[in-house]
């Protein structure tokens, strides 16, 4: 750049004008405004803005000017410059703004649109409910205890006090394994979980806080009620002390936490040949909890208007098993219960038919989810 | 036992107005199962009278039946008119009318209506009408002199009673009679008992009646026999013996026969009666020799084992001890002398023969769970009395009793046992007279304990916790309180249990629908799979008595239920099915299974003793499997369905090792039932988990499986066999650096597998690999014949800086490096 020259040519400066510059920003504004989405903005952007607009010749103009009117045209087209700026990005927010929403509009869909494309799993209640019964019993201190299915005839019957030809053996239709040879093979399909019990008390020192979850075998035919192949859920506690009223508490306990608060259990004396005394244990009905019994207008149908639910049987532990299972019955003192799970979920949820159960269609367990 | 309440009150004074229901509830709180009170006759209105027919017409019918057409005279002024279609009965009889307005049984109601062209004013009423059991051969008919015409029928044929009927435990042998009812409800009501079972003065002992020789006096401690003679066999059992016998559920049969089951009920003592003249020789009272037989009372000839006992004379067996008697001296309706049998049989052994023929009488039942002893006695006289009160029979002298049996075993107890086991404070004079009620004699032993020598019918009192039971259930269980126990601190569910929590909600989450199934298979089942002869899981368990004969074996894999189930979803329209089972496979050793010694039950087996015990049970590995078929994601309006297939059953093999925690090796494998091609062997280490993948097409096809159907066993046992860890998983120090991504494609033979492709450069990227995914394969002509592409990214990243360009590709080129070298593996493109 020269400098100032004095042979001044008015032509040169003409952008400088005032009037000019004001053109110049009326004519960017009104482009602005004109631009009706982000692709004409950006038109009016490079015309009005740009290297090549009259604000950005007007711009380069101003180092030609003499020094004097240089500050006065700077301001001018500087002020100019910014407020076209101002303008721009005013209307670049508002038609962006207007683009989003359009956008969002445009990319809307039916959101009611089914999605069963990942397949639906479910837990059988027979084996969710086992869980749930043993959480209640480990929250309390319990533990789970285990054993086989083919079970020792000896820990299934002899060790509880069913000797071999105790008429216990008939009232339970056992399944038995045959021995390969000629005699005995002293195995059955476990007939109850109480053998479990007998290795517990086998295999661990009193304190013993027990719940056996698991299945059991009896020789009836499949029907609507009854199935050789079912589960039980027992409880055994061995300890100093114990008495026929810890036994009520605990079941107490265990009704109102599988049925509902402040649900009570009902004793009945009874037979088991490993426990004395025994004792049939009802459950409170949790529908009408009574209040259908006498009633003929207000029928419930989960307790038959009885008011109670027969559920399992139970009993302080016989010191003859106790003897058998090398505990003290001099020391120690035991209650045991085990009731039917089949049975407590044909009452609790309404199971009407034993088929349902077993026969593993999706559909009945499905209904169940992942918890019970 | 079915107890009729007029009955029970001959022995029990119960207050006049106690319903049936009250007793049944008081008898339930003291333990007697009473299932139902079965109000008999109470549906039944008269009027309902004795009416003598007077004439009667037959007149023969259209129908080919013909009527009679009856004048009867019903004590009223003028005789009915009544239509009877029986005919055993003659001008004269007494029989039995229900006049209009008179309901029967079922609701049955009584009207003068027109049949037969005639107007029939009543019905002449047979026993089945009248709800008097199944006789409908013809019309009842009376013994002359029996009744007068217009006397209440309902009265005279005892129809209105109740009855109690009650499931008797094992252990109350005495509550099969009236007597031991009714000694449990004067009890429960707190009112006076008068015991039949006692008769002072009478003779219990002597040897001078028929000759009885008991040679085995273990089995049969107390043989007690009289004689009647002129009997008159045809005199008629009295309405109240037949309907007593009948309310409690046994058929009248004639009267002799009638009086032994009418005293078996009263007192709960089994009789047999002999017809004497049929006897030869003494009684003997012995063990069956081999090959023995006998021909029961129900005309079954048996084979005969020599535990059996036997009541013989000098033909032979004449009956079964204690369970049936047999056909050759069988009282008949020629019999004029009567040898009465009132015996003590041991139980077990009852028991034995009773389950060995498979006979479980009304005796037998009695005898296994144990009959008052000293009772033969009495109940022989009883019989003898009624023979001779209603059948005119005569008593022989002499009585024979052989055998006794020594009183029960006192047991002497704190006094305070009832509370400390039972936790409710029984005052010291209430367990004395509780247990007294019981039939006990208790006496003071000391300041603080009791000897109690308990009554002879009662059997089942042995131990000093049986009398706690009858303190706590006379006193009422209803008075045990409500105490929680505090348990010691637990340990929660264990490892292993955890374990199995965490898979099973896995398997399930990943969409598999658990299907418990019966553990029960057969050979056919080993068949259908293709299961080779020397395969070890054809050593199988096999079940004495099976549900079915076709599946007598105790499953070996969970495979047989999971398809069946599978099928039978499919066959109820379920077309996209995955299920799953997980529990106990059963797994004997081959040869010869060992049997668990029979260890005693007075003291705890000695750790050699529990240890050979548990050694002889079989193993018995908890086993997970899944089975699926149709689509695994159903075509939507994404896209197209994608199959189940070979994949989804390895991916669950996966999903199982991921909730156990451990690195699942996948191998290619052949193995039934599986498709020779596409079976994977799972591998936990180095040890072999399970398989999975397609099923083999002949299995699907033997089986009837939809296609492609596919399966996955495992054995979760198999993954920690030294037990499931407890251990605390390190934690990773996770890197803040950068990632470094390299894509390589390797070009290898069709046989190699990826997974050793993986391996290998895995082994050869070091430490900077952070993962490596196969992302795609590829075979075309331009790989050459037998030959696929692998394409991997790799991602490498360092815990301490930025990777160089140099540093990832020299790991990269390392890890090439190791493929090419262990699998031939050539870089694409290279």
């Amino acid at each position: 750049m020269s400098a100032p020259n004095s042979d001044y040519d008015p032509v040169q400066v003409t952008p400088l004008d005032p009037d000019q510059v004001a053109a110049m920003v009326s004519d960017a504004l009104a482009a602005f405004a004109a631009a009706g989405d982000l692709d004409a903005l950006k038109e009016a952007r490079l015309a009005h803005t740009g290297d090549r607009s009259p604000l950005a010749l007007a711009n380069r103009e101003i180092g030609a000017l003499p020094p004097a009117a240089r500050k006065e045209a700077g301001q001018r087209v500087g002020t100019a410059r910014r407020d076209v700026a101002a303008a721009l990005a005013e209307r670049q927010a508002v038609l962006e703004a207007e683009r989003d929403e359009r956008v969002l509009v445009e990319e809307a869909v039916d959101v009611t649109l089914p999605w069963d494309r990942a397949p639906q799993g479910a837990r059988h209640p027979l084996t969710t409910i086992q869980e749930r019964v043993a959480d209640v019993f480990v929250a309390m201190g319990w533990e789970v205890a285990e054993g086989p299915e083919v079970e020792a005839e000896w820990l299934n019957f002899d060790a509880l006090n069913i000797g071999p030809d105790h008429p216990a053996r008939t009232m339970q239709d056992t399944f038995w394994v045959e021995a390969g040879g000629s005699g005995d093979s002293g195995l059955v399909l476990r007939t109850h979980t109480s053998p479990v019990q007998a290795r517990s008390m086998l295999t661990r020192k009193p304190p013993i806080y027990v719940i056996c979850p698991g299945r059991t075998f009896r020789t009836d035919e499949l029907d609507a009620t009854h199935t050789p192949v079912f589960s039980q859920v027992e409880g055994l506690a061995v300890d100093e002390g114990l008495t026929m009223a810890h036994l009520k508490g605990t079941l107490d306990h265990f009704a109102s936490s599988m049925f509902g608060a402040g649900l009570t259990t009902r004793l009945r004396p009874s037979y088991f040949p490993f426990t004395e005394p025994s004792a049939e244990m009802d459950l409170q009905c949790f529908v009408c909890r009574g209040a259908s019994v006498g009633d003929p207008d207000n029928p419930c149908r989960t307790c038959g208007s009885e008011g109670w639910i027969e559920w399992g049987g139970c009993g302080m532990v016989n010191p003859r098993v106790l003897i058998a299972c090398g505990i003290d019955p001099e020391r120690y003192t035991g209650f045991a219960f085990g009731m039917g799970l089949e049975r407590t979920l044909m009452f609790r949820h309404g199971v009407e038919d034993m088929h349902d159960m077993v026969e593993g269609d999706v559909r009945f367990a499905t209904a169940f989810g992942m918890e019970i | 036992m079915r107890v009729p309440l007029s009955w029970l009150r001959e022995y029990a004074a119960l207050p006049g107005d106690v319903s049936p229901r009250d007793v049944a509830t008081r008898l339930i709180r003291a333990g007697l199962e009473v299932e139902t009170v079965h109000e008999a006759g109470a549906e039944l209105a008269g009027p309902l009278v004795v009416g003598r027919v007077l004439e009667f017409t037959d007149e023969p019918q259209k129908n080919g039946k013909t009527i009679r057409w009856c004048s009867v005279d019903v004590g009223e002024a003028e005789p009915r008119g009544i239509v009877c279609g029986a005919h055993n009965f003659a001008a004269g009889d007494l029989v039995v009318v229900s006049l209009p307005g008179a309901v029967l049984p079922g609701g049955f109601a009584i009207s003068a209506r027109k049949t037969y062209g005639h107007v029939s004013d009543g019905m002449i009423c047979s026993a089945r009408e009248l709800g008097l059991g199944d006789d409908h051969a013809g019309i009842i008919v009376l013994q002359p002199d029996e009744a007068a015409p217009g006397d209440d029928a309902i009265e005279l044929l005892r129809l209105r009673d109740d009855v109690l009927d009650i499931a008797v435990t094992p252990d109350r042998g005495y509550c099969l009679s009236v007597r031991g009812v009714a000694r449990e409800a004067a009890t429960a009501f707190g009112v006076p008992y008068s015991d039949p079972g006692v008769r002072p003065g009478l003779d219990m002992a002597g040897d001078d009646g028929y000759p009885v020789q008991v040679e085995d006096a273990q089995r049969c401690p107390v043989f007690a026999a009289r004689t009647v003679t002129g009997f008159d066999p045809s005199a008629p059992s009295p309405r109240w013996l037949q309907r007593r016998v009948q309310l409690a559920g046994m058929r009248p049969i004639s009267l002799a026969v009638d009086i032994t089951n009418y005293v078996m009920l009263e007192l709960g003592q089994p009789i047999h009666g002999y017809d004497r003249d049929a006897l030869r020789g003494p009684i003997v009272v012995r063990r069956a020799v081999a090959g023995e037989k006998i021909t029961t009372l129900d005309g079954v000839a048996r084979e005969l084992d020599t535990d059996d006992l036997l009541i013989t004379d000098d033909s032979g067996p004449i009956g079964l001890a204690g369970v049936m008697g047999g056909g050759s001296t069988e009282l008949s309706d020629a019999t004029t002398a009567i040898v009465v049998e009132a015996a003590h049989f041991e139980p077990t052994g009852i028991a034995r023969t009773a389950r060995r023929h498979k006979v479980p009488s009304e005796a037998s039942k009695r005898f296994e769970r144990g009959v008052d002893p000293a009772l033969p006695a009495v109940a022989a006289q009883r019989v003898v009395d009624l023979l001779v009160e209603l059948g005119g029979a005569t008593q022989e002298p002499g009585l024979t009793v052989a055998g006794s049996v020594p009183a029960p075993e006192v047991i002497e107890i704190p006094v305070g046992l009832p509370a400390r086991v039972v936790g409710v404070d029984y005052p010291a004079d209430e367990v004395t007279s509780l247990l007294t009620a019981v039939g006990a004699q208790v006496s003071p032993v000391g300041a603080d304990r009791i000897s109690v020598q308990p009554p002879t019918w009662r059997s089942d009192l042995t131990d000093p916790y049986d009398l706690v039971e009858e303190v706590a259930r006379l006193h009422g269980y209803d008075a045990v309180p409500s105490v929680l126990p505090v348990a010691p601190a637990g340990r929660g569910i264990t490892p292993a249990q955890r374990l199995r929590r965490r898979v099973e909600r896995a398997v399930a989450a990943a969409g598999f629908v658990e299907a418990p199934s019966y553990p029960f298979v057969g050979e056919a089942d080993f068949d259908a799979l293709g299961i080779p002869a020397d395969d070890a899981r054809r050593v199988a368990l096999r079940l004495a008595n099976p549900i079915s004969e076709e599946q007598p074996l105790l499953r070996t894999t969970l495979l047989p239920g999971l398809l069946a189930t599978l099928r039978r979803n499919v066959g109820r329209g379920a077309t996209d099915v995955a299920v799953y089972e997980a529990g106990l496979v059963y797994r004997p050793e081959p040869g010869p299974l060992p049997v668990p010694p029979r260890l005693p039950v007075d003291r705890r087996p000695t750790d050699d003793e529990l240890a050979a015990l548990l050694a002889a049970v079989p193993a018995q590995p908890r086993r997970v499997a899944v089975a699926l078929a149709g689509d695994r994601e159903p075509a939507g309006w994404w896209g197209p369905a994608r199959p189940a297939t070979w994949a989804d059953a390895v991916e669950a093999a996966r999903v199982v090792a991921r909730a156990a925690g451990v690195a699942l090796r996948v191998v290619n494998d052949e193995h039934a039932p599986w498709h020779p091609g596409r079976c994977a062997a799972l591998y936990v280490g180095d040890t072999l988990v399970g398989h999975a993948g397609e099923l083999h097409p002949r299995v699907v096809a033997a089986l009837g499986l939809p296609s492609r159907t596919s399966a996955m066993e495992l054995e979760l046992d198999r993954f920690f066999p030294g037990g499931v860890s407890d251990e605390p998983v390190r934690a990773p120090s996770v890197s803040t650096f950068p990632v470094a991504t390299q894509d390589v494609a390797l070009v290898v033979d069709l046989s190699v597998p990826a997974a050793d492709v993986e391996d290998a450069l895995r082994s050869g990227a070091g430490a900077l690999l952070e993962s490596v995914r196969l992302f795609d394969v590829f075979t075309g002509p331009q790989l050459g014949e037998g030959k696929k592409s692998l394409a991997y990214a790799l991602r490498f990243r360092a815990p301490d800086r930025t990777l160089t360009v140099e540093e990832t590709t020299a790991a990269r080129d390392a890890a090439v490096a190791a493929a090419a070298e262990r699998t031939g593996a050539v870089l694409r493109g290279a």
